[in-house]
C-alpha cells in the first residue's frame, strides 16, 4: 500500500542535510554558547552562523533575530512583550479573526490585564481587508498583529498594505509568518513590518525551535526572564543543535524557494482542479490565487472530517481536518467560521498540505481513494439523506 | 493498516464495517437526536414484531468515527430484544461493549442509545394513537 503523507502543516520531515548539520552539536559540540572557553566558542560560532542564515531568509539583520523554543513562543513574546512594554502609551491591540491560537490567546491573556482587543474579520476567502485594520486602529493602539498567511486556508494576506497603514499611524506591526516562512519570499524591509515570527518545523527543520525578528529600537519585554542570552530578550541557554538545524533548513529554503514552490504548487493545483470534479458538493476554502504553494483545503458537505481521516489513514494517506471532532477541544475551526462557512459544512473540512517528499502520483492516489470514502460516509449520513429527499441536486438550497 | 491509538479495535471494526446502516422504509418508529452544528446527528429506524420485539433496527449517522461505531453497536445490541429490554440499553453499556471510548467522545458521540429509545417511544406513541 502506498504511504502518502499530506500533513506537512502539522510537521515536515527533517531534511538529511539538516540532520547532518545538527549531529556534531549533539556530540562534541555540546558547549554552552555563553561560556568563555573553547567549548563555548565553538557553540557560539555555530549559533551565530545559524542566526545569519535565518536572518538571510527574511532579509533581516542577524543581530535582530531572537531564537525561541517554537513559533508559539515567538508569537507569545511578540504580542505580550511589545504590548507589555508599551503599556504606558496605550492598552489597545488589533488582531484578525484567523490568527493562530498563540496570537489569539496571547491577546486574550492581555485582555485580562486591562488591554482591549479589536478583532478584524476576513472575507469569504479568508482575506483581511487593510481598510478594516485602518478603521480599527485607535490613538491608544500599541500593536497590530496580523498573520502573513494562514496555514488552514492557505490565504496570503496583504501584509505590505497593512504595514503601510500601521506605519502611517505610528503603530508597531507584528506578523506571524510561521506558515509562510520558507515557503514564499519574505523580506522584512519590503514587507515593512516591525516584528515577524517563524518556526523551524514547517520548513524541514527540527521541532522545538523558532525565531522572532524584532526591528531594532522597538521596545519589547522578554517572555522568559533569565540571563543575557539572545541580547537579554530571551533568557535560557540556547538549543544549539536545534538552532543549527533551523539555520540549515532556512538556508536550503532560501536557496531552493522558487523550485520548491513550483513543484509544490503543481501538485496543489492538480488536486484543486480535479478533486471538485471527482466529488460533488466539495468546495475549495481560502483564496483561489493568493495561497501558499503547499495548501489545498476543502470542505466536503454532509459528512464529518474525522471519518474521512480514519478511512484515508487506512489507505495510507495522512491529512488533517479543521472539524470539531478531530480537535481535542471538540471545537470547529475558528478560521473556517471567520470565512463565513456554516458550522455544519466546516465539519467536513479536509486539509491537504503538500511537501517535498510528495510525488505527482500522490494526487492521483487521492483522486482514486477519496471519492468512494466520501460516497460511503454520505450513504450513512442523515444530512445527505435529507438533501436528496429535498430534491438533491435539483435543489441547491441545502438543509 | 496503520493503527490509530485513539480508538479500540472494536470501535474501528464497527466504524469500518458498520452493521445495519440504512433506512427502514416502513419503519414502526423513528428517533432522531443531535444537530449537525454543534454535535453528532443520528437517526434510528425500528421495526417491531407481534411479540414487542425489535426484529429490525437501522440507522443513519453524521459524526465522527466514534459516532458511527456507537450507532452500529447499538443497532446490534438492540436487534431481537423486547422493547423493554432495549429501553434498558444505556450509554455506558454501549461504550463498554465497544471496549471503551475516548473521554472527550463519551458525551457528544455516544448518542446511539438515546436515538434508539426515541425511536421506541415514537413507536409506542403511534400505537397509543391508533
Amino acid at each position: 500500500m502506498p504511504e502518502v503523507y499530506l500533513d506537512h502543516y502539522a510537521a515536515t520531515q527533517v531534511l538529511p542535510e539538516v540532520v547532518d548539520a545538527m549531529q556534531p552539536l549533539l556530540r562534541d559540540g555540546f558547549g554552552n554558547p555563553s561560556s568563555l572557553h573553547g567549548w563555548g566558542d565553538s557553540a557560539r560560532e555555530a549559533l551565530e552562523a545559524a542566526r545569519e542564515k535565518v536572518a538571510a531568509l527574511i532579509g533581516a539583520n542577524p543581530a535582530e533575530i531572537i531564537f525561541t523554543s517554537c513559533g508559539t513562543e515567538a508569537n507569545n513574546t511578540a504580542v505580550k512583550g511589545i504590548a507589555g512594554a508599551a503599556k504606558k502609551k496605550g492598552n489597545h491591540l488589533v488582531i484578525s479573526a484567523i490568527e493562530h491560537f498563540s496570537v489569539m490567546h496571547s491577546a486574550r491573556t492581555l485582555e485580562k490585564s486591562g488591554f482591549e482587543v479589536a478583532t478584524v474579520g476576513v472575507d469569504e476567502y479568508g482575506m483581511v481587508n487593510p481598510e478594516e485594520v485602518r478603521a480599527a486602529i485607535r490613538q491608544d493602539t500599541v500593536l497590530v498583529s496580523i498573520m502573513t498567511a494562514n496555514g488552514e486556508t492557505g490565504t496570503v494576506q496583504p501584509i505590505e498594505e497593512i504595514a503601510e497603514i500601521a506605519k502611517a499611524k505610528g503603530v508597531p506591526f507584528h506578523t506571524d509568518a510561521v506558515a509562510a516562512a520558507g515557503s514564499i519570499p519574505l523580506d522584512v524591509n519590503d514587507l515593512g513590518v516591525d516584528a515577524l515570527s517563524l518556526a523551524s518545523d514547517l520548513m524541514y527543520g527540527p521541532k522545538g525551535v523558532g525565531a522572532l525578528w524584532v526591528r531594532k529600537g522597538l521596545r519589547m519585554m522578554p517572555l522568559l526572564d533569565g540571563g543575557v542570552q539572545e541580547g537579554g530578550r530571551r533568557g535560557g541557554t540556547e538549543n544549539v543543535p536545534g538552532i543549527v538545524g533551523m539555520g540549515t533548513a532556512a538556508e536550503l529554503a532560501a536557496e531552493h524557494m522558487d523550485e520548491r514552490a513550483a513543484y509544490l504548487s503543481s501538485m496543489r493545483d492538480a488536486l484543486i482542479e480535479k478533486l471538485p470534479a471527482a466529488i460533488p458538493h466539495l468546495n475549495l476554502t481560502g483564496h483561489p490565487a493568493r495561497r501558499l504553494p503547499w495548501n489545498a483545503s476543502f470542505v466536503v458537505e454532509f459528512i464529518e472530517g474525522e471519518g474521512m481521516l480514519l478511512f484515508l489513514n487506512m489507505q495510507g494517506i495522512a491529512v488533517s481536518s479543521g472539524s470539531a471532532c478531530t480537535s481535542r477541544a471538540l471545537k470547529g475551526s475558528h478560521v473556517l467560521s471567520a470565512c463565513g462557512i456554516p458550522a455544519e459544512v466546516a465539519r467536513g473540512s479536509l486539509l491537504f498540505s503538500f511537501g517535498l517528499d510528495n510525488k505527482p502520483e500522490d494526487v492521483d492516489y487521492v483522486l482514486e481513494v477519496l471519492p468512494p470514502i466520501v460516497q460511503r460516509l454520505r450513504e450513512m449520513s442523515p444530512l445527505y439523506d435529507k438533501f436528496l429527499k429535498s430534491g438533491g441536486d435539483q435543489n441547491s438550497d441545502v438543509q | 493498516m496503520i493503527k490509530i491509538a485513539t480508538y479500540s479495535e472494536t470501535v474501528m471494526d464497527h466504524f469500518m464495517n458498520p452493521r445495519n446502516v440504512g433506512e427502514i422504509e416502513d419503519a414502526d418508529g423513528i428517533g432522531e437526536v443531535g444537530n449537525p452544528v454543534c454535535g453528532d446527528m443520528m437517526t434510528f429506524y425500528v421495526k417491531v414484531d407481534d411479540e414487542d420485539r425489535l426484529n429490525d433496527v437501522k440507522f443513519k449517522t453524521f459524526g465522527c468515527g466514534a459516532a458511527i461505531a456507537v450507532s452500529s453497536m447499538v443497532s446490534e445490541m438492540a436487534k431481537g430484544k423486547t422493547l423493554d429490554e432495549a429501553m434498558q440499553i444505556g450509554r455506558k453499556d454501549v461504550a463498554d461493549q465497544l471496549g471503551g471510548l475516548p473521554d472527550n467522545k463519551m458525551h457528544c458521540s455516544n448518542l446511539g442509545a438515546d436515538a434508539l429509545h426515541k425511536a421506541i417511544e415514537d413507536y409506542r406513541n403511534k400505537k397509543k394513537e391508533s
